[in-house]
């Protein structure tokens, strides 16, 4: 009610708004430090602490149409070191074959500025990916299982038993050289060619990746399906194989439903998430809709919920205004698209 | 790279039994919003015609409450000019109800003569609000409801009251949890049956709807709450998921997700109706609610104004 022009004249602009009600906090103060490691948990039953893991410049521009060139991405990466996010996944060291947008793996990796304190995974699909990994100074690598047989023969064309058997020739070399690997399980609460994906297969997958030595599971639910229920029940059969603090969630907003997952799954003691900035990624199995949840949106859930990020949310829709004015495209953002939008009307 | 599934598996076909955790609602009453609070936030004025096919489409999916116009001036609300129209135009199908807002005692005789059955009044957290939105104070605009309900109850037609910025105002800003549940009590008590709480700029974190609705919830019962989430920040379906954790059934949306957000140009408004349904399936939530036949309305609305849905989950399933 009212007309729109006059309404807008008259608001609170939203950087003081959101100011004022601590959920963005002040550009110029940095946020506080990480505590250390452990399960605290605020009288709510929420973590008092939650990583956020960074998988724009990877999950991200793969799944980009448009190929961006190394110093932007290099220019995205340092961006993000400095607004305080722990985990920053680079690049991919696949064949560029496959993955043409991660070609340049090798110079992305030995251009980036490392920020001390951020860690800086890549993703290794095989033995030969990680050797050219750590020779372009990777300290950190990722491995990507699937909780489908289709998903598995589609994506990397062999089984999951098999993929298996490539991860644990990776995780062998990693542990030689004390390099953490990180497992994904992709197809956590559904998958595009199976559908439906039992519970009790995620947890098998998830424990066979993190007894042969990942630190970290990170469960995505590749194509967004998930809702509330299917992550509860996911999680709980989960959690009967592996540790909380050693879990963390990859949730697409394909659906929708990104944010409710992952309230779920803090609820339920997860303290690791994963996002992009700017959503930057779409789904390559939903033609025009949208993957990857955005880092803005979650850390503005986190800070409303009184969670410590360590992250700076200011300077995340900074590094978001700018890969996407350089992919000339829109944010994913919902928490930038409505910030920006107002800062040019006070 | 082989065929992908054409039509998503929503976990919900599978899932048996009862809702995910005991604290959850096993039924949820929708109300869809779209036509009105949707629409009136729609930059097209969109022609009686097509408001009335939405209304009717919306009839058909199961939804229970459509909340069809406003019988305020228009020259305040254009788009809602031909409220006695479109009240009279649309098939009323038995077991649905059609609300309507009424701002003030002429506009609730004038929406009972087109043949109005229930109406909704609309009050504010925020006496900023209230001064920029109607020109007057709170306390004001609740005497010129207390007409409003007056004639209700002589007419046996329910109100249902709305509460805008419960979770942070555009011109206020932060809006305590007792200021809200004051207002809520006070509507309550003047008779409104139910009251729905708006989170009008769709700031609100499941932080800040907890400790709100644990406010409300001593001065209303839950079972007269329902919540009016924007997702303005992307924000809505994790607020809407705490609502029913703490006992919340009643949930409004909006189809397509229509109605941007006045305070924030471009921004996003209402959360959407297909969204909030592919949510509460998955939970194993009874809504009554047929999701396909609500994302062929939603395609039917977005291509009568020529625009793009808000809701993923219809663009997911290719209805751009």
């Amino acid at each position: 009610m009212g007309t729109v022009p006059s309404a807008l004249k008259h608001c609170l602009s939203y950087q003081h708004l959101l100011k004022e009600q601590l959920w963005i906090g002040d550009a110029a103060v940095p946020p506080p430090a990480a505590p250390h490691p452990g399960q605290e948990f605020q009288a709510s039953g929420l973590p008092e602490y939650i990583k956020i893991v960074e998988v724009g410049p990877r999950d991200g521009l793969q799944n980009e149409k448009v190929i961006v060139p190394t110093d932007i991405k290099i220019e995205l990466i340092n961006r993000l070191s400095k607004t305080g996010l722990p985990a920053i996944e680079v690049t991919s060291f696949v064949s560029s074959k496959w993955v043409p947008q991660m070609a340049d793996h090798k110079e992305v990796m030995r251009g980036i500025e490392r920020h001390p304190g951020v860690q800086y995974p890549v993703l290794t699909p095989n033995l030969q990916g990680f050797h050219s990994a750590i020779a372009a100074g990777a300290t950190e690598v990722s491995v990507f299982g699937a909780a489908s047989e289709s998903f598995s023969k589609m994506n990397i064309n062999c089984s999951i038993e098999e993929s298996i058997e490539k991860f644990e020739e990776v995780t062998k070399s990693a542990r030689n050289m004390n390099i953490p690997v990180r497992g994904y399980v992709s197809c956590a609460l559904g998958c595009p060619y199976e559908g439906n994906i039992i519970p009790a297969k995620v947890a098998e997958v998830s424990k066979r990746l993190y007894s042969m030595g990942c630190y970290e599971i990170s469960l995505g639910d590749t194509i967004g399906v998930g809702t509330p229920g299917s992550m509860k029940r996911m999680l709980e059969a989960v959690m009967k194989e592996i540790p909380l603090s050693a879990l963390a969630v990859h949730c697409h907003d394909t659906y929708g439903q990104a944010l409710a997952n992952i309230l779920t799954a803090i609820q339920m003691g997860v303290a690791v998430v994963d996002s992009s900035v700017a959503g930057l990624g779409g789904c390559p199995y939903a033609k025009g809709a949208t993957g990857n949840v955005a880092t803005e949106d979650v850390i503005y859930m986190l800070n409303g919920l009184g969670i410590n990020t360590g992250v700076n949310l200011y300077t995340v829709m900074e590094a978001g205004n700018f890969i996407c004015t350089a992919l000339n495209k829109k944010t994913n953002s919902k928490v930038a698209q409505a910030s920006f939008n107002t800062a040019t009307i006070n | 790279r082989g065929r992908a599934l054409a039509v998503p598996v929503s976990p919900c076909t599978q899932v048996s039994g009862a809702a995910a955790a005991g604290a959850l609602p096993k039924r949820v009453k929708v109300v869809e919003v779209g036509p009105r609070d949707g629409l009136q936030n729609e930059k097209n004025v969109v022609p009686t015609a097509v408001k009335i096919n939405l209304i009717n489409m919306l009839s058909e999916t199961g939804l229970q409450v459509i909340e069809a116009t406003s019988f305020v001036s228009p020259k305040w609300v254009p788009q809602m000019a031909d409220h006695t129209e479109v009240m009279q135009g649309i098939n009323k199908l038995p077991g649905i109800s059609y609300p309507v807002l009424t701002p003030n005692l002429k506009g609730f005789q004038a929406a009972v003569a087109a043949g109005a059955k229930e109406v909704s009044i609309f009050g504010a957290a925020s006496e900023l609000f209230t001064k920029k939105n109607i020109n007057c104070s709170i306390e004001e605009s609740l005497e010129r409801f207390s007409e409003v309900m007056t004639a209700a109850r002589a007419a046996s037609i329910p109100v249902r009251g709305y509460v805008s910025c419960v979770l942070g105002c555009p011109y206020e800003g932060k809006i305590s949890a007792a200021k809200v549940a004051e207002v809520s009590k006070k509507m309550y008590s003047m008779g409104c049956y139910e009251i729905s709480l708006g989170d009008t700029i769709g700031i609100g974190t499941p932080g800040s709807m907890r400790e709100m609705l644990t406010a409300v919830m001593k001065e209303v019962p839950v079972g007269a709450l329902a919540v009016h989430c924007h997702d303005t920040y992307g924000q809505a379906l994790a607020n809407i998921l705490v609502a029913l954790q703490m006992g919340v059934s009643v949930v409004d949306a909006s189809v397509a997700g229509l109605g941007g957000c006045p305070y924030a140009q471009g921004a996003s408004g209402n959360v959407a109706t297909e969204d909030l349904v592919y949510m509460l399936n998955g939970l194993g939530i009874h809504t009554g609610v047929d999701l396909q036949k609500l994302m062929d309305t939603g395609t039917f609305i977005c291509n009568a104004l020529n625009r793009r849905t808000n809701s993923k989950v219809s663009q997911a399933s290719c209805r751009l």
